[in-house]
């Protein structure tokens, strides 16, 4: 009986009942971001310490982040760096009260989209072109 | 006159008030400026030999903002993982163990990172 009421009991509807939303999902990709900015930060401190121990180890986190994934890897933590860091600029602005409205709320959400993109790629043009494309 | 109200201000049931939402606020602020140099350090030294990677780290005003960089993001790093597995893990046993694996990566990552940069800054 009491496992019958458990069953039948009302519960709120969680997020598989609506239908999936723009700001829904930069509220899901800020959490992603950020912890893909963990996985990146280990990146980091490898390479830090790697500098570090000197320059046997250094080449092997080079050979690494030089390789295809490593690249890949390298390409998606600042583009989830920045995404991150416009998505928390968002939410600054939103801590003050503002821009909490319908409008604000979509243009927000594309112009993180679009600006964390087209700077990614462009930092990471003027990088490779600066680097004489190594 | 004092009231108990004094005692009370700020501080609830939970014995604290604002201060997570406060310092992820506040390191978040710090981090704006400091991924922008992070971002331009990767991008600016993709296939950097070990001697020039190493002048560059070894320069106080780069090693100072790595270091207040590593440091703001592990506290803002304990904050947020902390957040998800809140909201995620519901077993008690698990979350537990998750919270304190995080506050140890968080550490680990802020320690580690913290002795590289003094240590290549020393030139040892």
């Amino acid at each position: 009986m009491i496992n019958k009421l458990e069953a039948e009991r009302p519960l709120s509807p969680h997020l598989q009942i609506y239908r999936p939303m723009l700001t829904m999902m930069m509220s899901i990709a800020h959490r992603i971001t950020g912890f893909g900015n963990a996985v990146g930060f280990a990146l980091l401190t490898w390479w830090l310490v790697a500098i570090s121990i000197g320059p046997d180890a250094y080449a092997t986190v080079d050979a690494f982040f030089l390789s295809l994934i490593g690249r890949v890897l390298l390409f998606l933590f600042t583009w989830s760096l920045i995404h991150h860091m416009l998505g928390g600029i968002r939410h600054l602005i939103w801590d003050t009260g503002h821009g909490l409205d319908k409008v604000s709320i979509e243009v927000f959400a594309w112009a993180t989209i679009i600006s964390s993109v087209v700077l990614t790629v462009l930092i990471w043009v003027a990088g490779y072109a600066l680097m004489g494309g190594q | 006159m004092a009231t108990p109200l004094k005692r009370a201000r700020g501080l609830g049931a939970a014995h604290e008030g604002t201060e997570t939402f406060w310092r992820q606020r506040v390191t978040a602020m710090a981090n704006i400026p400091l991924v922008i140099f992070l971002v331009l350090s990767i991008v600016s030294h993709i296939g950097a030999s070990y001697a020039q990677v190493k002048a560059y780290l070894a320069n106080p005003i780069v090693a100072v903002l790595m270091l207040a960089l590593v440091i703001s993001a592990a506290v803002h790093m304990r904050i947020g993982l902390r957040e998800i597995i809140e909201d995620y893990v519901h077993a008690e046993g698990c979350k537990v163990l998750a919270l304190v694996a995080t506050t140890f990566f968080a550490g680990l990552i802020a320690i580690a990172s913290t002795l590289a940069i003094v240590k290549i800054s020393l030139g040892s």
